[in-house]
């Protein structure tokens, strides 16, 4: 019985039987592979949503819930955008290089009316949601502190136009999610079709 | 009686290895007489499992793997279900005791040169059973859905998310949304207390015949098998049963006094196996003023902060922790000393594996703190002490005067 063995044979056949369980294996696996992405419902969670920022009172902020995560929106006042413009040498990326931001927002104040900025209130460095700190040089974050956002997780810190500072663990400015306004006072956030109206 | 008994092991020896099996691992497995304190832990480890195992079937009796459910679900096993505060404080204090005993199991380990040939491979599964042991302990502290819980898991999602090109798909694919939502809550849920569990007792039965194949090594750190009797038994060896079988009972009576003792008069131990702000449902919207990961995972989480960013990206820092963990699987191939037990081994190891204790300790306590100036620099500087440790052991143990090995073990 041995002697008739042709090996070359019985090679080729256990290797063509191993390749063709092989690509079924990985058929049979991709379902449950991609029954572990966003199913259709969690998908459409990340519809657009619609603020009205008329009742925000100057220098304070309201937080808005955008694809389960928060979006912040800062109503600015003169003198907080006053001092965006005098620390650009301690920010990481001033002029928003990293394209954080939609091309309308890519300008000083990162936002389509310089008086609100929008902006995503989670931490680009891991996802935690960094704190309001509007205060100018309270005692905790020095005196060189000119409002801004401070991240409790790791210490991160950003301006007012949620750009990061150096040297802080996160690597690149808040994201700026797309938004357009209906209105002077009616804001939608997670749609900027038909341009910045 | 005994008569019926021994018919009955008899029918069943015919049709399965039974006594074979029993002589092999127990009443004849024959380990090194001189087995101190430090061997305690292997035993007390498959207790803990067993624990966990148990504990946790019958939480998930009353447990609701559902955002909408699943922390009002814990206040009623804590409140309504009778004896449920006693079942949640076992499993949730078991967690904190594993990482003890592995700990204290893997330092042993270290100490005696436990890794080295012949026994790589049964250190590479012990490593194993503590990754998966890390996985089911993250995905466990998810379940009661507090603050901790959500923001835990969204800094360490997010830590995959930093992975260059890919980082993003992969964190979406963990959390099967963009969020940490119910959905990951579900499936976190199922990972560990079906898949993950099953897992570490496949491994751990691995670990074991692993372990019986090469024999266990012993503070001398020198081979038993050298010096067998007439019959080929070590002449240094003992059977596991009934001497070790005795000895890890008196362990296990230690051992659940210590662990009762937390059970029952301190089962947040100061909000370190229980974190305060845990009590608090999870609000994704807010993230808590200081978070910090229960306390078996901080030395990796301080070697993480201590990374700057790099190129615009987290990934370096994440990179150092992945490695901070995984080091530890290198060292059969990273000691060169000629002794393999730190009681003949000279003084720069023991220098060295000094030093690395003490950065383990401190990164653990730093990486529970807030991230100061200060204390980012001392975690630099122990992160540099923890590496060295292994980075330079290749060299260290090589220069080293040992001491000559003993030709039997020694025992008082």
């Amino acid at each position: 019985m041995t002697e008739n063995v042709d090996n070359n044979k019985r090679r080729l056949l256990i290797a063509a039987s191993a390749a063709a369980g092989g690509v079924a294996a990985v058929g049979a696996g991709a379902p449950f592979v991609l029954s572990l992405m966003p199913s259709e419902r969690a998908k459409a969670a990340g519809a657009p949503i619609e603020v009205d920022v008329s009742a925000i009172e100057p220098g304070a902020m309201m937080s808005v819930e955008w694809q389960g995560k928060p979006v912040w929106i800062v109503r600015r006042t003169k003198e907080m955008l006053d001092i965006l413009t005098k620390h650009d040498a301690e920010l990481a990326d001033p002029t928003s290089e990293v394209p954080q931001q939609p091309e309308y927002c890519n300008n000083p104040t990162r936002s389509i009316k310089p008086e609100f900025l929008v902006v995503l209130g989670v931490c680009t460095h891991l996802g935690c949601s960094p704190t309001f700190r509007p205060e100018v040089a309270p005692a905790d974050l020095g005196a060189n502190w000119a409002g801004g956002w401070f991240c409790p997780c790791h210490g991160s810190r950003f301006d007012l136009a949620a750009r990061v500072f150096k040297g802080v663990p996160a690597p690149t400015n808040l994201i700026i999610p797309p938004h357009k306004y209906l209105s002077d006072t009616r804001l939608v956030i997670g749609d900027d079709s038909k341009g910045k109206a | 009686m005994m008569n019926l008994l021994t018919k009955l092991v008899g029918w069943i020896d015919e049709r399965f290895p039974l006594v074979s099996m029993w002589k092999e691992h127990v009443s004849e497995y024959y380990a090194p007489k001189n087995f101190n304190f430090w061997y305690f832990f292997g035993s007390l480890a498959m207790l803990l499992l067993v624990i966990q195992i148990v504990s946790g079937i019958f939480l998930t009796m009353n447990y609701k793997p559902d955002a909408l459910f699943a922390f009002t679900s814990v206040e009623y096993i804590m409140r309504d279900v009778q004896w449920g505060w006693l079942l949640r404080y076992i499993h949730s204090t078991g967690a904190s005791m594993f990482f003890v005993v592995i700990y204290l199991h893997m330092f042993r380990g270290m100490m005696y040169g436990s890794y080295r040939k012949p026994r790589e491979l049964l250190w590479i599964i012990g490593m194993i059973i503590y990754l998966a042991l890390m996985g089911e302990a993250f995905m466990g502290y998810l379940l009661p859905w507090g603050q901790m819980s959500f923001w835990g898991a969204q800094v360490i999602v997010n830590l995959f998310s930093s992975v260059p090109f890919i980082g993003q798909d992969l964190a979406i694919l963990i959390r099967g949304d963009f969020v940490v939502s119910d959905i990951t809550l579900n499936r976190f849920f199922a990972l560990h207390v079906v898949a993950i569990p099953l897992i570490l007792v496949l491994i751990v039965i691995a670990h074991l015949v692993a372990l019986h194949e090469v024999g266990s090594n012993n503070p001398d750190g020198i081979e038993i098998k050298k010096h067998k009797d007439a019959n080929g038994k070590p002449l240094d060896g003992i059977p596991f049963h009934p001497y070790y079988t005795v000895k890890d009972g008196v362990g296990v009576m230690g051992f659940l006094i210590v662990f009762c003792a937390i059970v029952f008069f301190a089962p947040d131990m100061g909000g370190y196996f229980l974190e305060y702000n845990n009590f608090v449902p999870a609000n994704p919207m807010k993230t808590p003023e200081h978070i910090a990961p229960v306390w078996y995972f901080t030395p990796y989480y301080a070697i993480l902060r201590a990374v700057p960013p790099l190129f615009g990206s987290q990934f370096p820092g994440v990179v150092a922790m992945g490695i901070a963990t995984v080091a530890f699987f290198f060292l059969p191939w990273l000691d060169r000393g000629k002794v393999k037990s730190i009681r003949y081994r000279g003084p720069l190891y023991k220098a060295f594996l000094a030093s690395f204790v003490v950065s383990f300790i401190g990164l653990g306590w730093l990486g529970l703190m807030p991230s100061t100036p200060t204390y980012t620099v001392f975690s630099q500087i122990l992160a540099v002490v923890y590496f060295a440790f292994f980075l330079l052991m290749p060299w260290y143990t090589k220069i080293d005067k040992c001491k000559p090995e003993p030709d039997r073990v020694t025992f008082k």
